[in-house]
């Protein structure tokens, strides 16, 4: 083992994130790092190994979900930073900003039910080419909770064609023993899709809150083992 | 000028407001309801005398922030009371 340097976290804050402090809680308890609460305003980073956009309601939601986030300064850097390699999770309206982004395919619909939706589900991991899953099994079941009234992911069919050839789906909604409908699925999204990557794999974006199942305090630890599979990938990259 | 920009979902995107609105529809006994889609207009005033210039920006604006090409459609047109009525 080597004595690697804490991970620098950055936490982006929009007007109205309001999951920002428990992410920037689960980063420095599971990965013990030195967590950096970075305004949309602003435009350094703080030369992160990880930048989370977290949940909330930036701008209301208003217009669409993530619409207005996006045109945030922060976010030029953001995309930098991701062209650069680096490594972002976005987190239920997150996953929304780097859709509407366009560092991640396809976009948001309401939920199919029309209702806000917030319960526990379960993911089954279905790629492990991200930093966020390479040290989970493909098959694993995770529970976490969705708190969402706009997850119902689309795309259209090329686009998405080309994403299940590249292993870009990442998570998918399953029932508790790993199987695809019933109602499994909270938001009607296309083929069940919980969290998708970029073709290179470094940008996640989910919908259900791992920040929100990572600690026994909270109910469940499964969401824990998104932030342990993204330490573990940065320590066999530096010991690369 | 007053510029509307009418943004809709794409005629294959599922509409779960149009749907619902439609089942209510249904339940108020318009039976010959056969499909809704629900949408977006903006009403957006522009300070300038040339509709084309009007139309090109309402147009810019939809394309950037108003309407997301992965799921939705828009169109622009001038309100024509306001374009009639000259400057504004």
């Amino acid at each position: 083992m080597t004595t690697a340097r804490a991970p620098r976290v950055a936490v982006v804050v929009f007007p109205g994130s309001n999951c920002d402090e428990d992410a920037a809680i689960a980063a420095r308890t599971i990965l013990d790092a030195d967590v950096k609460m970075v305004r949309y305003d602003e435009r350094a980073l703080g030369d992160p190994d990880l930048v989370i956009l977290p949940g909330g309601f930036s701008y209301g939601d208003y217009l669409r979900s993530g619409a207005m986030a996006r045109f945030s300064p922060v976010m030029e850097s953001v995309a930098a930073f991701a062209a650069k390699g680096g490594a972002v999770l976005g987190i239920c309206n997150g996953f929304q900003i780097l859709c509407e982004a366009g560092l991640l395919p396809g976009a948001m619909l309401r939920n199919a039910g029309l209702r806000f939706v917030c319960r526990d589900v379960w993911l089954r991991v279905e790629s492990k080419r991200t930093p966020f899953t390479l040290a989970i099994n493909r098959g694993d079941v995770l529970r976490m909770p969705v708190a969402h009234g706009d997850g119902n992911w689309t795309a259209d069919p090329p686009v998405f064609a080309e994403m299940k050839t590249r292993d870009q789906i990442v998570f998918r909604y399953v029932s508790a023993d790993g199987a695809q409908g019933g109602a499994a699925n909270p938001n009607g999204s296309l083929d069940d899709v919980a969290g998708i990557c970029n073709v290179e794999g470094n940008v996640v974006g989910l919908m259900p809150h791992p920040e929100r199942a990572a600690d026994p305090l909270l109910g469940g630890t499964d969401g824990a083992r998104l932030f342990k599979s993204f330490a573990t990938t940065r320590l066999a990259m530096q010991e690369r | 000028m007053t510029v509307l920009v009418k943004v809709m979902l794409k005629s294959g995107v599922l509409d779960p407001q149009g749907k619902a609105i439609a089942d209510a529809l249904h339940r108020l006994s318009y039976t010959s309801v056969s499909d809704v889609r629900a949408g977006k207009l903006f009403r957006i005033e522009v300070d300038t005398a040339d509709p084309r210039h009007a139309v090109e920006v309402g147009t810019q604006m939809a394309a950037k922030l108003l309407a997301n090409p992965v799921i939705e459609d828009f169109e622009i047109a001038l309100e024509t009371a306001s374009a009639a009525g000259g400057s504004r």
